[in-house]
C-alpha cells in the first residue's frame, strides 16, 4: 500500500511540475502574431503551392497583412489558385478592395507529337526533363520542344497536368489549372507560358517554341513555327503577332479572335482554343486549306512544305 | 523502324553489382551455419526455418500485391528470403509454426512494409520480428530443445547467457564453471536459438561477404572487439563476470554482428559512423546482457542503434577529399 | 605502388587497340569545324562563305583569355557558317569547309625529324606559353581546358613540378598508350618546354601499371632527360582525374573549391597535350590533329586514328570497319565520362580521345530499383562524398542541402553510378544538383 501511495505521489509531483514548465514556457516563448494573418489564411486554399511568390499559404497571407498596413492597397497580390473569389474574401478581412483580375490559364507551347517530331534517338536515362535537358538537344532534333519527362507533372499541386502517354507532350486540364506557375518554372525550356484565359476560355495561341531558324525548324517538326510572318501580316489590323527570334507570338491582349491567323499560318501552329468547330463552307477568301484545320492542340493538319522566308 | 541509338549521361557501363548479388550473397555466407543447425537441431530447424523463409516470401508478395498496388513484385530481390532466414535463425527449433508465421507477418509487414519497402525501413525487418516475437512470448522464445551433440551433462535447457546471467544475479562465479569451454562454444556445441549454435561457420559466412565485397570489415570488428575489451576489462574487475572469449562465442553475438548488425539499409553510410554504430553495439549489448532483464542483449542493441541511424549518417560524413592535405609523400 | 587515396573502382580495362599502331585517317571530304571546342568563351569565326582556307589558316579568334583559337585541318572552300549539330548534341556555330586537295600554309615543319630543347636555346618561357596560346591547344584529355590558361598560374601562386597524365584511366581508351610507344621522346621534350613555360625542374609522367611496355619505355627513354621520372600508378579509376593523379604522384591532396589544382604546386597536362605543344613549338604546327581511339567490342577493327579535326565520327567509323548492325550507342570519349553521341555526323574536336560503338545490350542501362543504402557509392567515391545524398537531395530539388553536403567538389566521375548495386542514376541527378548549384552560388557572388 504504502509503495502504490509512494509512487502516485511521485509521479503526481512531477506530473504537476512537468505542468507548471510547460505553463511558464509557453508564456515566456509565445509568439504575438497578428490575428489577421491567421484569419486571412483561413480562406485561402492551403495548398502551399508558391503560385503567388511566397513561401506558402502562411507567407501569403503575412505579406496581404503587411501590404494593408504599410501600402494601404493589395495591388500586386493575387493567390492565383484561389483567384477572385479568394482575394475578394481577403480584402474583406482586411477591409480592403480588390481590382478584378482576368483568371489566366497555363498553356504549353508544343505541338511536338510523336507524330509530328519523329524521335530520332532513345534517352535512357533519369526521369527528369531537367536531366535530360543536359544531353543535348533530347530525343528529337528540335532543340526548344517539350521532352514529356514530366518535371511540370511533378511540380504541380492540383494534378492539372499530365503528359499523354501517345503524343508524350504535356496536358494542360484547364477545369484543374489553377495558373499558380509552378510548372512554368519547373520547365528547364520554358515552354509552359500562364496566359490570359480569355472570354469564354477562348484564346488563339501559337503551340511551339522553336526559335531556331525556319529550315531547321521546319525539319525536325511537322508543326513547328519557322518565324514566316504569314500571321503577322495577317493580323495587321490588330498588331497582336510579333515575331522574335523565328518564332510567332500572340499578345492576348490585343488577339481579337478573329482566327485570321489560323488559316495563314502554313504549318498549322497557331491553334484556336475552345472555339467552336468552323462551318464547312468556311467563306475564308485566303485560305485554301482550312478544310481541315485544326481546332484542338491534337488533332493534326496536313503538313505543307513551307517557303522559307529568312 | 529504324535502329535508334541511345543517348544517356555518363557513366555507360556498369560494375554489374546488382541487390539481388548482395542478398543472395548474404544467404550464400549463412548456408553453412544453416546445414549446421539442421544438423544440431534436426527436423525442428528444418520446419522453423522454411515456415520462416516461406512465410516472409508470402507477405511481401501479399503486401505489395493487394495493399500496396505495386505492380513490380519485389520478391525475387532476395531481401524478402534473407529476412526469413535471418528471423528463423534467430528462433529456437522447437517454437509452434504460428508464432513463426506471426513473427514473419510483423518482420515483413510492420518492420518493413509500412515504412515503404526495400531500402526504406529503420529498424531491421528480422530484428524486429523476433524482438516482437521475444516480448510477446517470452516462455516459448527461450524453451530450447537440446542440441543432439551437446556434450555437457546436467545442464540442458540452460543457456551459456542464462548461466552468465545467474552467476552475476547470485554473485557466485563458480556458477560459470558449468559453462562449456569457449572452444565448444566456438565450434557450435552449446544451447541456444538457430543461429546461435556455430560462430566458427558463422565467422566462415563472415569472411565470405568480406571477400565478395558484400559488406565491409568496419561493423562486425568495432562490434566484436568493443565487447571483448569491455567484457574482458569486467571479468578482470570482477569474476563473476564471464571471459571475454565466452561472452563473444555465446548467444546471437556472432550472429548479430556479421549479419544484423551489417544490414545494409539500417546501418550507417561512412565509416566512421560505421565504427561508432558498432563500438555502441557493443556496449550495450554486454550493458543488457550483464545488467538487463534479458539474457540476450544484441537484438535490443542493434534495434537501438538502428533508430540512431539516421543521426549518425546526418553527423558522421566521409572524410572529403582535400579535407586533410597530407604530408609530401615525394620529396 | 603509388595511387590516389580515397574510393575508386576498377571498370573492366577492354583495352581492344593496344596493340594497333596508329594510322592517318583519310581526309574528310567535308570537315566542320564546331567554335566551342575548349571550356570557355567560344571562338570568334574570322571567316565567311566562298574563302579559300589552307591547312593551318585561322578559322576562329579566340573569344577571351580563357578561349582558344581555331585552325582549318584541311585545305578548301569554307561553304557555310553556321549552326551545326556537333559531340554535345546541341547545334553551335561552327565553320563547314569543302575539302579540295591537301595544300599547307607556310612554315609548318611537316617532317617527323626530332627538334630537341638543345637545338632551339632561344626558347624562354614567355615565347612557349605565346606559342602555345596562338596554336589554340587545349587540355586533350577530354576537359578541353586551354592550355594557356593552365600555364599562367594566379599571381601568389607558384608551380613546383609538372606531372603528365599519362594514366588513361577510362576503359577501352588506348591512343595515350599509343602515342607514348610510337613518339616517347616528342612527348619528353613537350614536357620539357612545360617545364621551362612554369620554370620548374621536375617532372613526373603517371603511367597506369597495364600499360608495362609504355613505362619501361619511357623510363628508359627518361633517362636522357634530367629532372623527369616516370611513376607506376596502381589501376584504379578514375586515376586520370587531376586532382587523383597529384594524390597519387606526389601525395597531396586539392583543398575543397574554390581552390584550384595549382595550390598543391602541381600542373597536370594530359600526353596528347605534351605532343601537341611539343609539335606547336618546334615544328610551328597549331593543334589541327589528334589521335582519336576507335573501338567497341562489336567493331571489326578498333583502332587508334590519327585524324584531323572537324572529321565526322562517320568517316572514322567506317575505316575502322563500319558501324555493326546491333549498334546501340555511340560515345564519344571512354565509357565513364564520354558523351553519347545523337548522330555519327557529327564532327570530331580537339578532345575527343575516343569513339566507343556499344552493342544493344551493353547500352541500355538497368532499370533503377530502390536505394538499400548500402553505401558502396560512398566507399567508391573518390572525393570523398555521399553521392545516395547528394542525388537524392537533386532529385528533390533541395539546393541548400546539396550545397552543403559539398556537391560542387564532385568531379563526375562515374564512379558511383558504376558501383551502385540498385542501377540508380546517381551521376544524372547529381550532375543537375552541381550545376544549379554552381549557378546559385555564381549569381550569389555576383551580387
Amino acid at each position: 500500500m504504502n509503495s502504490i501511495l509512494m509512487a502516485v505521489i511521485a509521479l503526481g509531483v512531477i506530473g504537476l511540475l512537468a505542468a507548471l514548465l510547460l505553463y511558464f514556457a509557453s508564456r515566456k516563448f509565445a509568439v504575438h502574431e497578428d490575428e489577421r494573418i491567421g484569419q486571412v489564411s483561413a480562406v485561402l486554399p492551403q495548398a502551399n503551392c508558391g503560385g503567388c511568390g511566397f513561401p506558402g499559404c502562411a507567407g501569403f497571407a503575412g505579406a496581404c497583412v503587411k501590404a494593408t498596413d504599410e501600402k494601404g492597397s493589395l495591388e500586386g497580390l493575387l493567390c492565383p489558385v484561389g483567384g477572385q473569389p479568394v482575394m475578394e474574401q481577403v480584402a474583406g478581412i482586411l477591409g480592403m478592395t480588390v481590382e478584378a483580375t482576368a483568371p489566366k490559364v497555363a498553356v504549353v507551347r508544343c505541338n511536338g507529337s510523336c507524330e509530328n517530331r519523329p524521335r530520332l534517338v532513345e534517352y535512357d536515362g533519369a526521369t527528369s526533363c531537367k536531366v535530360q535537358a543536359m544531353v543535348g538537344m533530347g530525343e528529337t532534333g528540335c532543340s526548344y520542344g517539350c521532352f514529356g519527362c514530366g518535371d511540370c507533372v511533378r511540380q504541380c499541386q492540383f494534378g492539372a497536368i499530365r503528359i499523354n502517354p501517345e503524343t508524350k507532350l504535356a496536358e494542360v486540364d484547364e477545369e484543374k489549372c489553377t495558373a499558380c506557375g509552378a510548372c512554368a518554372k519547373a520547365c528547364p525550356r520554358g515552354i509552359i507560358e500562364i496566359r490570359l484565359k480569355g472570354p469564354k476560355n477562348r484564346r488563339m495561341v501559337v503551340l511551339c517554341n522553336n526559335k531556331d531558324k525556319g529550315a531547321i525548324a521546319n525539319k525536325w517538326c511537322k508543326a513547328s513555327c519557322i518565324g514566316c510572318g504569314k500571321c503577322v501580316k495577317a493580323c495587321e489590323k490588330f498588331e497582336a503577332i510579333t515575331v522574335t527570334k523565328n518564332l510567332a507570338y500572340i499578345d492576348a491582349e490585343k488577339c481579337k479572335l478573329c482566327r485570321k491567323c489560323e488559316e495563314a499560318c502554313p504549318k498549322g501552329a497557331i491553334h484556336a482554343i475552345n472555339m467552336p468547330p468552323r462551318k464547312p463552307k468556311a467563306d475564308a477568301p485566303a485560305a485554301p486549306k482550312a478544310e481541315n484545320t485544326p481546332t484542338t492542340p491534337n488533332t493534326q493538319s496536313s503538313p505543307i512544305t513551307p517557303k522559307e522566308q529568312q | 523502324m529504324e535502329n535508334k541509338l541511345i543517348v544517356s549521361l555518363s557513366p555507360h557501363v556498369h560494375g554489374s553489382d546488382s541487390v539481388e548479388k548482395n542478398m543472395y550473397g548474404v544467404c550464400i555466407a549463412l548456408l553453412p551455419a544453416l546445414i549446421a543447425s539442421f544438423c544440431f537441431f534436426g527436423l525442428g530447424a528444418v520446419t522453423v526455418m522454411l515456415t520462416s523463409v516461406l512465410a516472409c516470401v508470402f507477405f511481401e508478395w501479399a503486401i505489395t500485391k493487394f495493399i500496396l498496388k505495386r505492380d513490380k513484385l519485389t520478391i525475387l530481390d532476395g531481401s524478402a528470403i534473407l529476412t526469413g532466414l535471418l528471423l528463423g535463425f534467430n528462433l529456437p527449433s522447437n517454437l509452434p509454426i504460428w508464432i513463426i508465421i506471426l513473427g514473419a507477418l510483423f518482420a515483413i509487414g510492420v518492420g518493413k512494409m509500412t515504412f515503404g519497402g526495400l531500402g526504406q525501413n529503420i529498424f531491421n525487418p528480422a530484428l524486429a520480428g523476433r524482438v516482437f516475437l521475444l516480448i510477446s512470448f517470452p516462455v516459448q522464445m527461450t524453451s530450447w530443445t537440446d542440441n543432439v551433440l551437446d556434450h555437457v551433462d546436467g545442464y540442458s535447457g540452460a543457456t551459456p547467457l542464462a548461466l552468465m546471467q545467474k552467476a552475476i544475479l547470485e554473485k557466485d562465479p563458480s556458477v560459470l564453471n558449468n559453462l562449456p569451454s569457449s572452444l565448444d562454444m566456438f565450434l557450435g556445441q552449446t544451447e541456444g536459438s538457430m543461429g546461435e549454435v556455430s560462430a566458427l561457420l558463422l565467422l566462415l559466412g563472415c569472411a565470405f561477404m568480406l571477400w565478395k565485397k558484400i559488406i565491409t570489415w568496419h561493423i562486425p570488428v568495432s562490434i566484436i572487439l568493443t565487447v571483448f575489451v569491455f567484457a574482458g576489462l569486467l571479468h578482470l574487475l570482477d569474476p563473476v563476470y564471464a571471459a571475454p572469449l565466452q561472452v563473444i562465442f555465446s548467444g546471437g553475438l556472432i550472429l548479430g554482428a556479421c549479419y544484423m548488425a551489417t544490414d545494409y539499409v539500417t546501418s550507417p553510410m561512412s565509416h566512421k559512423g560505421q565504427l561508432i554504430y558498432g563500438v555502441a553495439i557493443g556496449l550495450l549489448t554486454v550493458v543488457i546482457r550483464n545488467w538487463g532483464a534479458y539474457p540476450e542483449g544484441m537484438s535490443f542493441a542493434i534495434i537501438i542503434m538502428n533508430a540512431f541511424t539516421p543521426l549518425i549518417n546526418t553527423y558522421c560524413k566521409p572524410k572529403r577529399f582535400g579535407e586533410v592535405v597530407r604530408k609530401e609523400a615525394a620529396k | 605502388m603509388k595511387t590516389f587515396h580515397i574510393g575508386g573502382v576498377h571498370p573492366e580495362e577492354n583495352k581492344l587497340s593496344a596493340g594497333s599502331p596508329i594510322r592517318e585517317a583519310k581526309l574528310p571530304r567535308q570537315a566542320v569545324f564546331s567554335m566551342f571546342q575548349h571550356i570557355g568563351a567560344p571562338a570568334n569565326p574570322v571567316v565567311k562563305r566562298g574563302d579559300q582556307v589552307k591547312v593551318g589558316t585561322l578559322l576562329g579568334e579566340a573569344g577571351g583569355f580563357v578561349s582558344a583559337p581555331i585552325y582549318s585541318s584541311v585545305s578548301g572552300k569554307v561553304s557555310k557558317v553556321d549552326v551545326a549539330l556537333d559531340a554535345s548534341g546541341l547545334r553551335r556555330m561552327a565553320v563547314t569547309v569543302d575539302v579540295e586537295g591537301d595544300e599547307w600554309e607556310e612554315g609548318i615543319d611537316r617532317t617527323d625529324t626530332l627538334v630537341r630543347l638543345a637545338d632551339r636555346p632561344e626558347l624562354d618561357g614567355k615565347t612557349i606559353v605565346e606559342k602555345i596560346k596562338q596554336a589554340g591547344i587545349v587540355g586533350m584529355g577530354g576537359a578541353t581546358f586551354p592550355t594557356h590558361v593552365k600555364l599562367c598560374p594566379p599571381p601568389g601562386k607558384k608551380a613546383e613540378c609538372v606531372i603528365v597524365n599519362a594514366v588513361e584511366c577510362e576503359p577501352y581508351l588506348t591512343a595515350d598508350h599509343r602515342l607514348m610507344l610510337e613518339k616517347p621522346e616528342e612527348i619528353l621534350v613537350g614536357l620539357q618546354l612545360v617545364m621551362k613555360a612554369v620554370g620548374v625542374e621536375k617532372g613526373y609522367i603517371g603511367i597506369e601499371n597495364n600499360k608495362p611496355d609504355a613505362i619501361a619505355l619511357m623510363a628508359e627513354k627518361a633517362n636522357q632527360y634530367p629532372g623527369i621520372e616516370v611513376v607506376p600508378l596502381k589501376v584504379k579509376y578514375p586515376q586520370g582525374g587531376e586532382k587523383q593523379l597529384i594524390d597519387a604522384v606526389i601525395g597531396r591532396q586539392v583543398p575543397a573549391p574554390p581552390a584550384l589544382p595549382i595550390d598543391t604546386g602541381a600542373i597536370v597536362q594530359n600526353v596528347g597535350t605534351c605532343f601537341a605543344i611539343y609539335e606547336a613549338v618546334m615544328k610551328n604546327k597549331p593543334l589541327i590533329e589528334r589521335i582519336i581511339t576507335v573501338t567497341g567490342k562489336s567493331l571489326s577493327l578498333p583502332s587508334n586514328l590519327k585524324a584531323r579535326l572537324g572529321t565526322p565520327f562517320q568517316q572514322l567509323i567506317d575505316e575502322c570497319g563500319g558501324l555493326p548492325e546491333d549498334t546501340g550507342k555511340v560515345i564519344g570519349g571512354g565509357p565513364m565520362m564520354g558523351k553519347a553521341l545523337m548522330s555519327l555526323d557529327v564532327p570530331m574536336t580537339k578532345g575527343s580521345s575516343g569513339l566507343l560503338v556499344m552493342k544493344k545490350d551493353e547500352a541500355r542501362r538497368s532499370e533503377p530499383q530502390p536505394c538499400i543504402r548500402c553505401a558502396k557509392c560512398v566507399g567508391a567515391c573518390p572525393m570523398g562524398l555521399e553521392p545516395y545524398l547528394l542525388a537524392k537531395v537533386s532529385e528533390q530539388f533541395d539546393w541548400d542541402a546539396a550545397e552543403q553536403n559539398d556537391i560542387t567538389s564532385c568531379i563526375e566521375c562515374g564512379s558511383c553510378q558504376f558501383t551502385c548495386p540498385s542501377h540508380r542514376t546517381l551521376l544524372d541527378h547529381i550532375r543537375l544538383g552541381k550545376s544549379t548549384v554552381m549557378g546559385i552560388i555564381r549569381s550569389r557572388s555576383a551580387k
